[in-house]
């Protein structure tokens, strides 16, 4: 039994992994709770892959691979907001406009390299075991200025979230907080991505936040919970990965899956199994 | 002009009304949704916004707080232009555009209203708990703090709301039509507290469809469809003629024993 638990972490790619996954999903649930109760699902799916544009660019070019996927997602996020405000298009139109532009460039860029194939799959399928010292150097620095900043401005980032028109009305910078917005969700994605990879980012975005919200009732509860089953998810999820030997990133988002059903069929107050809770009645208005 | 209820001027003589828009004009885009709109209102004054949907009510309250840039015209709040007085207004949105499902308790909710004084980087502290718990005290709903808000009733929510705009400390309310979808009883709840207000020396223009409502228990009527038919006591100018221009074929005017009766499509 002991060994089933101890011998994982006796492969220091495996605590490496397992520290990477823990921050990434830390980062995850806090910005995950925005995009979870203000409907950003598709632009941070839209900013995953658009990360690819910048990824390709970045070998071509022999820069650093996290600049290029920041730099790729930063502009690809200010450009969907920029292009829905002007043109007049409805936001879920520039996004897929937007992205898979970006997506199609880094593939463009890609079919003119040679011998990057691995690379490129560990980019998109995500290779976390595969996760270096300086990786969680970066990982740690990135997340750490996301959770600061989050902090720093949690209610602009609550007001605006809640109720845009009303905050507009006290005064606080709608349009500059929804820009600071989008750009932390870039920088996310690309600490997610090298985690879990494109395709599975936004589970790690989604999936824990949106299983908390099933269970607590206010935004910084539900960025705790998430970051915990996100934190479970991980440990549950490297455990299957090294013993059944199956892909980690897709082992810790299944975990997470799980981890959704659990709470949607056992909830106190959204439980699937449990009857309805009727609303308050109206009797203290005497009517 | 608006009719003064006994509420006394500041000290210090500044006699500006509360709110005093002079030829204000503004639009989305090429469509006008405001044409020289001119009116005051004095301190202390209940008024209501009366109109039909598509007149322009939730566009003028929305000039009044400086959200919507007005095209030419003036506003000004005690003599003030908006961008010195942001802090003197509060400000009710309608309620279809609340998020109910949002992870946040009414407590949350009223203390949002304390944000704008306290500006960027600052977190509320204890007295900004006192406003806001004081405000939930007012609207009865003390007992509700810790719900979430989409766990309240209709009624509830409009009063959690508010309360959130009671916690702005404002001295002027705008609110979005706090009516629609409230029973009589809550009707009658809101009017309570909306004369509280008034006597605490608050000035309230509310937008609304309910007529009955404003000719009974309102100073101040402004009768608006793009353009200000009518303004002053609602009981001189609530006049088949004035209602039949504002909502031309929204109403119906019936008359009954020399009574005006009103009827909404």
């Amino acid at each position: 039994m002991s060994d089933l638990l101890f011998d994982p972490w006796a492969s220091p790619f495996m605590v490496r992994a397992l520290l990477a996954l823990l921050m990434v999903s830390l980062v995850c649930a806090v910005v995950g709770s925005f995009v979870v109760v203000r409907g950003m699902a598709f632009i941070g799916e839209g900013l995953a892959h658009a990360s690819f544009g910048g990824v390709a660019a970045a070998f071509a070019l022999g820069g650093s691979i996290y600049l290029g996927a920041a730099v790729g997602a930063v502009l690809t996020a200010l450009a969907i907001a920029f292009v829905s405000r002007r043109a007049g298009i409805k936001f879920d139109t520039a996004i897929g406009i937007m992205f898979v532009g970006a997506f199609a460039l880094g593939i463009l860029i890609m079919s003119r390299q040679q011998g990057y194939v691995v690379d490129l799959t560990s980019f998109v399928f995500g290779n976390v075991l595969g996760v270096d010292r300086s990786d969680l150097v970066l990982i740690a620095s990135i997340g750490a200025v996301v959770l600061v900043l989050v902090a720093a401005f949690y209610k602009e980032l609550l007001f605006t979230s809640y109720d845009p028109t009303m905050a507009a009305a006290s005064g606080v910078p709608v349009a500059i907080v929804q820009y600071g917005l989008l750009g932390l969700l870039a920088l996310t994605i690309v600490i997610a991505v090298k985690a879990v990879g494109i395709v599975l980012v936004v589970a790690m975005l989604v999936t824990p936040a949106a299983t908390a919200q099933l269970l607590v009732q206010r935004l910084h509860l539900m960025m705790a919970v998430g970051a915990v089953v996100g934190a479970l998810s991980s440990l549950i999820g490297l455990y299957l990965s090294y013993h059944a030997d199956v892909a980690s990133s897709a082992a810790v988002v299944l975990t997470a899956t799980c981890f959704f059903l659990l709470a949607f069929l056992f909830s106190p107050r959204h439980g699937l199994l449990w009857p309805r809770r009727p609303l308050l009645g109206d009797a203290s208005e005497a009517g | 002009m608006a009719s003064q209820n006994g509420a006394s001027l500041p000290a210090g003589g500044v006699a500006a009304p509360a709110l005093d828009l002079r030829d204000v004009w503004a639009g989305y885009n090429s469509h006008v949704a405001l044409e020289g709109v001119t009116f005051s209102i004095e301190r202390g004054c209940l008024a209501g916004l009366v109109g039909p949907n598509g007149s322009g009510k939730s566009t003028l309250l929305k000039v009044i707080l400086g959200m919507h840039r007005h095209w030419r015209g003036d506003v000004r709040i005690f003599g003030q232009p908006v961008a010195r007085s942001r802090l003197l207004l509060g400000y009710m949105p309608q309620l279809e555009l609340v998020d109910w499902s949002f992870p946040v308790t009414v407590a949350d909710v009223v203390m949002m209203g304390r944000y704008g004084r306290l500006g960027p980087l600052r977190r509320p502290g204890r007295r900004d708990r006192e406003i806001a718990q004081q405000c939930l005290e007012q609207v009865g709903l003390t007992d509700l703090a810790r719900r979430q808000i989409g766990e309240l009733s209709g009624g509830q929510q409009r009063r959690a709301l508010i309360a959130r705009t009671l916690a702005q400390e404002p001295s002027v309310l705008l609110l979005d039509e706090p009516f629609t979808g409230v029973d009589a009883a809550g009707e009658h709840d809101l009017l309570h507290l909306f004369n509280d207000l008034r006597a605490q020396g608050k000035t309230l223009l509310i937008s609304t469809h309910d007529l009955s409502c404003v000719a009974g228990c309102f100073d101040h009527a402004v009768c608006l469809n793009r353009k200000v038919i009518a303004f002053g006591e609602p009981r001189t100018i609530l006049t088949e003629e004035v209602l039949n221009a504002t909502f031309e074929r929204h109403l119906l005017l019936l008359n009954v024993e020399g009574k005006a009766f009103a009827i909404h499509e």
